[in-house]
């Protein structure tokens, strides 16, 4: 009996000192002297591991999510003759919904765990404890360099995403189903505004963004030094990752549109 | 050399992102339609609105002139005052002009249709439209229907005719 409240001490005071760790982490990463000139060179290789490589399966996913919305929509639009609907349809649930959340997905599956699994390796071989030997700081050189990547990346890649989608929605709707054109793009123009609908989608996979690169660096930082630890620390980004993509995109979905 | 296609590469990456951004603008929300900026505003009073929206289109003849910007309710004489952006160019619409409230379709969206009056006058910013018509309710009309298709509908349905 008194294991079992005893384990359960231990199991909340884990979380709220890993908690309390990740934050500590990311404050030592986000405020440093900025050194513009000699971290750009290791950002752009870094928005390259993870945003450049991450391109093709954000615009194929793309494409297929908005191939399937014009589909799906189409079919059930028909059944109300409102088959016109169809651009509103495919961009508001693009805009509003998909883009960010399934690249958020995505990203903590493609990039998230990538980064994860190099810093946790660079730990494990002791390559982050001999930079600190030569003083050079890992959180400069390392993790700032990656998390920015990502943190500048999930925007611009959902902003694709969401694109793409649309066209592969067009591609369909349009294209093979039939629906005309003009209609298409007009009703999508009347019903979509740009600061509810598109700046509260970037809104969102700022956050995204932000929140997964910052799991995904922390769990790698973090991990317990052994192949069985990167392992696990691999599984808990991405799945820390997407559960918190999804719990915040239910909170900021409230505060948009309740307006807090 | 591989520093430079990297380079390259995450250049095309940015520039995507952002022509991305300005589809999603121009193409999908239709951001250049807007006229509210540095169009000019007029207003008019409705004794009831139903589901008018701000953004709501204002027409004439149906071509798109302008949207709803604001709808407040006037305190002391309980109407609905809509606030209308009109495109700058759309400068000429007489003053005695009458504004109705439509629906598109039969459940569709409200918007505002503006008549044109006969009058030389012409709407400056800042005025309002003195003639309104309100909102068609649908339960309103379908409640006088059944009054009127009532049994003893025939001996009093003579004080309860529409506006």
């Amino acid at each position: 009996m008194i294991e079992s409240i005893a384990q359960l001490g231990r199991w909340g005071l884990n979380i709220l000192s890993s908690l309390g760790r990740a934050t500590v982490f990311l404050l030592r990463t986000l405020i440093r002297p900025p050194r513009f000139t000699k971290s750009f060179p290791f950002l752009i290789k870094e928005m390259y591991n993870v945003g450049v490589l991450s391109l093709p399966i954000i615009i194929v996913s793309g494409l297929f999510i908005g191939m399937v919305l014009g589909l799906q929509g189409f079919h059930t639009l028909d059944k109300f003759s409102a088959t016109q609907q169809l651009g509103q349809l495919i961009a508001l649930s693009v805009v509003r919904e998909l883009g960010p959340v399934v690249t958020a997905l995505l990203f903590a599956g493609r990039a998230g765990s990538a980064l994860t699994a190099e810093i946790g390796l660079m730990k494990a071989t002791e390559q982050l404890a001999s930079m600190e030997m030569i003083g050079v700081d890992p959180l400069w050189r390392i993790i700032s360099p990656r998390f920015w990547a990502g943190f500048f990346s999930t925007p611009l890649l959902t902003l694709i995403f969401s694109a793409v989608a649309i066209y592969g929605g067009y591609l369909v709707g349009v294209s093979w189903l039939g629906v005309d054109g003009g209609s298409f793009w007009s009703n999508m123009q009347a019903g979509v505004n740009f600061h509810e609908d598109v700046l509260n989608g970037l809104i969102k996979c700022v956050v995204f963004g932000g929140v997964v690169t910052w799991i995904a660096v922390f769990q790698g930082y973090d991990c317990i030094p052994t192949a069985e630890g990167i392992s696990r620390a691999t599984t808990k980004c991405v799945v820390y990752g997407s559960l918190a993509v999804l719990g915040l995109d239910f909170v900021l979905t409230t505060m948009m549109l309740g307006g807090w | 050399m591989k520093t430079r296609g990297i380079e390259i590469l995450v250049g095309l990456f940015l520039v995507a992102g952002i022509l991305s951004l300005v589809m999603l603008a121009f193409q999908v929300s239709g951001l250049a339609n807007i006229v509210g900026r540095n169009g000019y505003t007029i207003t008019a009073d409705f004794d009831n609105i139903g589901g008018l929206r701000i953004r709501a289109p204002v027409s004439v003849s149906g071509v798109r002139i302008g949207e709803v910007t604001e709808i407040q309710l006037n305190p002391t004489t309980f109407k609905a005052k809509v606030t209308m952006s009109i495109a700058p160019n759309q400068n000429a619409i007489p003053s005695d002009s009458t504004a109705s409230i439509f629906t598109e379709g039969l459940l569709g969206s409200n918007y505002i249709s503006l008549s044109p009056g006969f009058s030389d006058t012409n709407l400056k910013n800042g005025d309002k439209i003195q003639t309104t018509h309100s909102a068609l309710i649908l339960e309103n009309l379908i409640g006088q229907l059944m009054y009127k298709l009532g049994p003893n509908s025939s001996s009093s349905d003579a004080a309860e005719k529409p506006k």
